[in-house]
C-alpha cells in the first residue's frame, strides 16, 4: 500500500485517501475543433505507461480534495518527489 | 506428437510414469522466422497453434522471456464466459467460447473445460435492469442467457446469502449455463504442446529487448540470445504492451495495473458454479483441488509490481464475507497480482500498428483469459492474410481515432 505526502495538508497518509488521476502534464488542447481526429484521439487516449518513473496527478480525495504531482516508481513504487499543479521539476 | 489416450496411459503406468516424453522441444533460436510471436501465454500460444494448423505458418517462433504460461496465463480465476453486451464483444467471445467446447479434443490435452454455468448478481434495481439488458442483448446474439429470482439463485446456490437483511441484498442474477472454467495452467501447456508439433519452436528465457525497425517496417527482435529476424512481428504480452510499443517508437491506448486474485485452503465440495458480483465486487468459484479461487479488483494506479494493493485484497475478502458467511473464517493460502493491460473501453486491441510488419494482440485487460482460443484464432487469422478478421475488425487500434469505442465496462466484470 502507497502512503504518500500530500502537500497541503504536510502529512503522509494512505493510498485510501487518494483519487489517482493518471498521467500528469497532458495538457489540454486550446482548440480542440482545430485537431484532426488522430491528434484529438492521442490526446484522449493514448499514454506513456511507463515501466519505470512515471509522472502521474493524484488528488486527496478524502483530504484537501486538491490536486497535486507525483514523481513514482511504477516497479519498485517508490515516491521520489511530490510537486504541486504547474511545476515540472 | 505422442497422442495421449487411455493405452499410452496404461503404457505408462506399467513404467511407472517415469519414460513420459518431453511435451515440446527447447530447441535453439533460428536466424529467421516468417513470424515471430512475443509473448509465450496462452494467446501467444493460441496464434502460433492457429497459424500453424489453420494457415499452414509453421515458421513461427514463440519468443517468452521467461516460462511459457508463466505471466497472466497462470494467475487469471480462470473464468470462460461470453455474455458480453455489445454485439462486437459479444461474437467475438462467443466464437471463443464455441472453441473452449471442443479444446481438450482439438488439442488431446484435458484443458478441463468445466461448463458449470455463471451467475452475475444484482443488487440494485438499476443493477437488476442493466443486466436483464445484457441478458436480452445475450439472446438476441444468440448467446446462451436467463433471468434469475433471489429465489432461484438461493436454490443454485445454498451457502450464498440471500437475505433481504443483507447489506446489499441479492435481488437476482443473470445466468450463463455455458459458462464455466477451466485449467488455466493446461490451456498453455495444450497448445504449446500441439504447436511445437507442427514446426513451431517455443523459445523460453528469450527476452525481446528491442525491436529492429528498418524503411518504417519490423524485420525482427533483439532479444538476450542475439538477433531474431522476423516477416512480422506479433506481440501479444498483456501488461507489458505498453514497454513493447516503446520499442517500437509507439504509444498505445492502454495503462498496466496488477489484478489481484487469492486462493484458500482446499474445502470439501460446496460451490458448484462460479458467482460474480459487480457491486460488492468479487468473483468466486471453487477449483477441482477444493481451494475457493477469488478474485479481487485492480489496482486504480499504475503499476508493473506483480503484487498489488493490500486494500483491494481487503476489499473483495469483506464482499466474499458478506455474500458467504460461512467462508469467514476459511484461511488464505496464497495471493499474487498479475499485470493487466487495461482499455479504456475495456475491450482488446487486434491487429496493425503504424509499424509495417508489427501486430499487436493486448489490451484484454481483465478479461482475457477467457478469450483464449477465440484471441488466437483471429490474431492468427490476421497476421496470415494480413488484414483484420472479420470479428477482430472492430477491435482496431483506430478506434481510439475515429471514436467508435466498444464500451464493455460493464460486462467485463471488474470495477476499474
Amino acid at each position: 500500500m502507497l502512503q504518500i505526502h500530500c502537500p497541503y495538508c504536510q502529512g503522509l497518509r494512505s493510498e485510501e485517501e487518494f483519487a489517482y488521476g493518471g498521467e500528469a502534464h497532458i495538457r489540454r488542447p486550446a482548440d480542440p475543433g482545430a485537431l484532426t481526429d488522430q491528434a484529438w484521439g492521442e490526446y484522449l487516449h493514448f499514454r506513456k505507461n511507463p515501466r519505470g518513473l512515471h509522472r502521474e496527478l493524484w488528488q486527496h480525495a478524502a483530504g484537501c480534495r486538491r490536486y497535486f504531482n507525483v514523481l513514482r516508481d511504477t516497479v519498485s513504487y517508490e515516491i521520489l518527489k511530490v510537486y504541486p499543479i504547474g511545476e515540472k521539476p | 506428437m505422442r497422442k495421449y489416450s487411455l493405452l499410452t496411459l496404461f503404457k505408462h503406468a506399467r513404467e511407472h510414469h517415469e519414460r513420459w516424453p518431453r511435451m515440446w522441444r527447447s530447441p535453439a533460436p533460428k536466424a529467421a522466422y516468417e513470424v515471430v510471436i512475443v509473448g509465450g501465454g496462452g494467446h501467444g500460444l493460441a496464434t502460433a497453434y492457429y497459424l500453424a494448423k489453420r494457415h499452414g505458418v509453421t515458421s513461427v517462433a514463440v519468443v517468452e522471456k521467461g516460462w511459457l504460461g508463466g505471466g497472466n496465463t497462470g494467475r487469471n480465476t480462470t473464468i470462460v464466459r461470453s455474455n458480453y453486451l455489445r454485439d462486437d464483444a459479444a461474437h467475438l467471445y462467443e466464437f471463443a467460447l464455441k472453441l473452449w467446447e471442443n479444446l481438450s479434443r482439438e488439442l488431446n490435452f484435458n484443458v478441463m473445460f468445466s461448463p458449470r454455468g455463471v451467475l452475475s448478481l444484482g443488487h440494485s434495481l438499476q443493477e437488476m435492469r442493466d443486466i436483464e439488458r445484457r441478458v436480452h442483448a445475450n439472446r438476441l446474439n444468440g448467446i446462451d442467457g436467463e433471468m434469475l429470482t433471489a429465489r432461484e439463485v438461493q436454490a443454485k446456490v445454498p451457502l450464498l446469502n440471500c437475505s433481504p437483511e443483507a447489506r446489499y441484498p441479492v435481488l437476482g442474477a443473470s445466468w450463463q449455463p455455458r459458462g464455466g472454467v477451466a485449467r488455466h495452467d493446461a490451456v498453455a501447456w495444450g497448445y504449446a504442446r500441439a504447436a511445437d508439433a507442427l514446426g513451431v519452436d517455443l523459445l523460453q528465457h528469450t527476452e525481446v529487448r528491442g525491436i529492429r525497425i528498418e524503411n518504417g517496417a519490423a524485420v525482427g527482435v533483439e532479444t538476450n540470445r542475439g538477433f531474431i529476424g522476423a516477416g512480422k512481428v506479433a506481440c501479444a504480452v498483456a501488461g507489458h504492451s505498453g514497454v513493447l510499443a516503446a520499442m517500437a517508437g509507439l504509444r498505445l491506448p492502454i495503462e498496466s495495473r496488477p489484478l489481484q486474485a487469492l486462493v484458500s485452503e482446499p474445502l470439501k465440495p460446496c460451490l458448484d458454479t462460479v458467482v460474480m458480483s459487480n457491486a460488492v465486487h468479487c468473483y468466486i468459484s471453487q477449483s477441482d483441488k477444493g481451494d475457493l479461487v477469488i478474485g479481487a479488483g485492480a489496482d486504480s494506479y499504475n503499476g508493473y509490481g506483480q503484487r498489488g494493493s493490500l486494500p483491494v485484497v481487503e476489499h473483495a475478502l469483506q464482499a466474499v464475507c458478506e455474500l458467504f458467511p460461512a467462508f469467514s473464517r476459511v484461511r488464505m493460502n496464497r495471493q499474487w497480482g498479475g499485470i493487466v493491460d487495461v482499455c479504456p473501453d475495456a475491450c482488446p486491441i487486434i491487429g496493425k500498428t503504424p509499424v509495417d510488419g508489427l501486430y499487436f494482440n493486448c489490451g484484454w485487460g481483465t478479461g482475457g483469459f477467457k478469450a483464449t482460443p477465440g484471441s488466437g484464432a483471429v490474431f492468427a487469422d490476421t497476421l496470415a492474410h494480413d488484414r483484420p478478421h472479420p470479428l477482430a475488425a472492430p477491435f482496431s487500434l483506430n478506434r481510439f481515432h475515429s471514436g467508435a469505442l466498444i464500451d464493455e465496462h460493464g460486462a467485463a466484470g471488474v470495477a476499474h
